[in-house]
């Protein structure tokens, strides 16, 4: 696909042949005109085709938007754009009109007629499908005056429902690759690496290593051959999140930019994106828009006009969490087994093909064009000390407001989770929430209000991680999660370091022995007795912190590890060996809605009185606690 | 997406096999997707087609198969026409992932990670497919289904057998 504003149709050029711009001068000019054709499109009608909305049925939506438009004969007047992801999944599918940017919510088919109608032409605002406060009911028609877009600092994000990420014309008539022109033209190398160093930018792929750092390292590395790298990382394994699919998927042409700047820094002849395989929809939008970036001149030989040549393939994940690490990635990307290597030699001296070789997460590359565009002083005015400018998290698990958000560093998990996630669904109690991942580990009510940032996070015994932020309740047993960590990781563990393979293959079997009520007092000081050897004793990043899910959850909830222990019993009702299901009398209505789920057919009663439940017969399936409006299930 | 023919081929496969290796320039290096590419036409690995791309690139079937066995996008195994895929992720887990699972193997009569004798279905878990913020999610042939629960479990099991 190329653009809409008909340049490709001038016949100037073809995609095969010279690229469309080949200046900087004809890029300025470029983006006048696409300015211009974005700017006489006023009146457009947004809807979010990130994955989130797309599980929703945002396509379909679309289409009978889509479909209404062209009935009512508006083609001309009213654009549709499918575009990336607006963050607020939970509320999906979403669909923005412009310029008023009214907010619509939860979406359907059946919707689209006065949405097109009555609202983008007619100007009425929809009340029945806006946003309303969950505690004052009040319609909320702005996305910004919405709690979950108010606290937020959307920068890197900020362009993801204005363009069309397909589109590279967008991307350009909202001042794209002008940070590639101040780099090129009126930087040095070196000076655009101090730019970096001096904004204070730090890894967003989990370990936070400051970025100008590795870039000068990977700068004074020499090459037998002149070959260097540089690749970004969009693997993105950590379990619950997905910032890294969404930045790609909304507004890729960011993270492209940030890399062309980064080699041209570097001195790099090739780059690579190494993107997860379960992320389809993330890899065509990447795919069309380096094609695009390639057409128009970004890409390829003499980028406009510098002198500097540099292109980025595309390598397919093989599924592997173990391949987001650094040596492990780079050995899939040469055919190999993903096992990790001691790091002596560190990958920006002997990285792929043992070439020097520069590795950034796509968050990380997508905020080098920020930086370069609006200075380094600027980007390190936003956040804490040691860490500068701002994090997308994926708020998920048992909030209210599930989405993406980014958020200036330093902001608390309370005003995370309270303010922009609304608190706890169904208005049950917080219990934790986990970030890092694997990596990282659980953080208690008493520790809210500490600021996220780098350093406070791994002071806690967690860390930042790659941005999931996974929200726990009372139902949540924090047994079970320390368990569900230890099977991720034995899963996933390469198998070279022994510590690793079999320490959390044998922690791992001690928990499991715990959740079936089986535990010993003596298995938790074990646990901790073991986990330094794991950590100390693994080459990669995997092992050394695998310890930290069930260590934090052992420190925070010694109580609720006890219980398991001590008392055989699962307070949170999760773990099935220590809890049986049986009905409340008193809450019980007697409305038989539980009688026909039950695939044991283990509960019996009349309409109007309490059921009874047959526990020996009962499989704990959860088919009576789901259907039961009345809490009468209970799950002790 | 498209129904796999469930029969296994035979022969060396050389006419579906070569033209892979040719787009990758029969390199090495390119292993991995070369791999993925066979995956996404038989949706498994047959072991004729791993021996032909052991000749073909001169890397040892000892290689091949360590590739091959290393990594989650690889199946030895001839898959089902239907692939349920529940996502693990912690996100869905927190959310109630592992009951949606139990219950897909009960009604499904396939555990997890194996596929039904007459190739009807492949129930596998995931850990995240990015959509995180509906969970519990699972993907059923490739579409994302969000805010799965145990009664849409039904519906879900009767498409597969439809
Ligand atoms: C087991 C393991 C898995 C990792 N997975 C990822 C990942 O999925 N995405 C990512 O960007 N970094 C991941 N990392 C971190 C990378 O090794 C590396 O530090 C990062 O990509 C560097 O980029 P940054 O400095 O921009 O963060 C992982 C590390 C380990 C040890
Ligand atoms: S945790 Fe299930 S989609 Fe991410």
């Amino acid at each position: 696909m190329t653009g809409t504003s008909g340049w490709v149709a001038d016949g100037r050029t073809g995609p095969t042949g010279t690229p469309l711009i080949r200046s900087p001068r004809d890029l300025e000019e470029a983006r006048k005109r696409f300015l211009a054709s974005y700017q006489a499109v006023q009146k457009y009608i947004s809807v979010c085709g990130g994955t989130g909305c797309r599980g929703g049925g945002c396509l379909a939506v679309a289409q009978a938007i889509r479909d209404v438009v062209r009935e009512e004969g508006l083609e001309q007047t009213l654009p549709v754009r499918l575009t990336g992801c607006h963050g607020f999944c939970e509320r999906g599918p979403i669909v923005v009109i412009y310029p008023q940017k009214i907010f619509y919510q939860q979406v359907k088919p059946i919707h689209a007629r006065k949405i097109v109608t009555r609202s983008a032409v007619a100007g009425e605002v929809l009340e029945d499908l806006l946003y309303k406060a969950p505690d004052t009911k009040e319609a909320i028609p702005h996305e910004e005056d919405i709690p979950f877009y108010r606290k937020q600092m959307r920068l890197v994000f900020g362009r993801n429902g204005a363009i069309d990420p397909e589109n590279i014309e967008d991307y350009i008539a909202l001042g794209g690759y002008s940070a590639l022109v101040k780099a090129l033209f009126s930087m040095q190398p070196d000076e655009i690496i101090e730019e970096v160093k001096r904004s204070g930018l730090r890894g967003r792929g989990g370990g936070g290593f400051p970025t100008g750092r590795k870039w000068a390292s990977m700068k004074k590395a020499p090459s037998p051959d002149g070959r260097r790298f540089v690749i970004c990382n969009a693997d993105e394994g950590d379990p619950g999140a997905f910032m890294d699919r969404s930045l790609i998927e909304g507004n890729p042409h960011s993270v492209i930019e940030g890399m062309i700047i980064g080699a041209y820094a570097m001195g790099a002849t090739a780059g690579y994106v190494y993107i997860r395989r379960e992320y389809p929809l993330a890899l065509q939008t990447l795919t069309t828009a380096l094609r695009q970036a390639r057409e128009y001149g970004f890409l390829g030989q003499d980028i406009l006009g510098s002198g500097f040549s540099f292109d980025i393939g595309i390598n397919r994940g093989g599924g592997a969490f173990v391949c987001g690490e650094s040596t492990a990635l780079m050995a899939s990307m040469e055919g190999k087994v993903g096992e990790p290597r001691p790091k002596y030699v560190h990958t920006v001296e002997k990285g792929l093909w043992d070439r020097p070789t520069c590795l950034n997460n796509v968050e990380t590359w997508a905020n080098v064009p920020l930086i370069i565009a609006r200075g380094a002083d600027w980007y390190a005015g936003i956040g804490t000390d040691k860490s500068k400018g701002t994090k997308i998290f994926s708020l998920v698990g048992k909030v209210n407001n599930t989405g993406l958000i980014e958020v200036p560093m330093g902001i608390t998990l309370r005003e995370v989770i309270f303010e922009i996630g609304g608190g706890i669904q169904k208005g049950r109690r917080f219990k934790a929430v986990q970030t890092g991942g694997p990596s990282g580990g659980v953080i208690p009510e008493s520790l809210l209000d500490l600021p996220v940032d780098f350093d406070r996070l791994t002071e806690v015994g967690s860390m930042m991680g790659s941005g999931g932020m996974i929200v726990m309740d009372d139902r949540t047993c924090m047994v079970d999660v320390a368990r569900y960590f230890l099977q991720f990781l034995t899963e996933e563990s390469c198998g070279k370091c022994v510590p690793c393979r079999e320490g959390v293959r044998r922690v791992k079997e001690i928990v499991e022995r715990i959740c079936r009520g089986e535990g010993r007092m003596s298995d938790l000081r074990l646990i901790e007795e073991m986990a330094p050897e794991i950590a100390d004793g693994s080459l990669c990043g995997l092992g050394q912190s695998a310890p930290n899910p069930v260590i934090t959850s052992i420190r925070y909830f010694r109580e609720e590890w006890e219980a398991h222990v001590r008392d055989r019993k699962c307070p949170a009702g999760v773990c099935k060996d220590l809890i049986t299901y049986s009905i409340d009398p008193v809450k019980c209505t007697g409305c038989m809605a539980c009688v026909k789920p039950c695939p044991q057919q283990c509960i019996t009663g009349e309409r109007k009185k309490p059921h009874v439940l047959d526990a020996s017969r009962c499989i704990k399936c959860g088919a009576c606690y789901e259907v039961c409006k009345y809490d009468a299930v209970l799950r002790q | 997406m498209e129904a796999m023919n469930p029969t296994t081929p035979s022969g060396c496969l050389c006419e579906d096999v070569d033209p892979i290796l040719d787009r990758y320039g029969r390199d090495q290096g390119l292993l991995v997707s070369i791999l993925q590419d066979i995956q996404e036409k038989y949706r498994y690995l047959p072991k004729e087609a791993l021996e032909r791309v052991s000749a073909a690139l001169d890397v040892p079937m000892a290689q091949v198969y360590a590739v091959a066995t290393f990594f989650k996008a690889f199946s030895l195994k001839p898959r089902g026409r239907h692939v349920v895929q529940v996502c693990m992720g912690t996100a869905c887990h927190v959310r109630g992932a592992p009951l949606i699972r139990d219950k897909l193997e009960r009604d499904l009569g396939v555990k997890n990670g194996e596929t039904a004798a007459d190739l009807s279905v492949t129930l596998e878990s995931v850990n995240c497919v990015g959509a995180c913020a509906l969970g519990p999610v699972v993907v059923l042939d490739d579409e994302v289904q969000g805010h799965v629960t145990l009664t849409k479990v039904d519906a879900l099991v009767k498409k597969v057998r439809s």
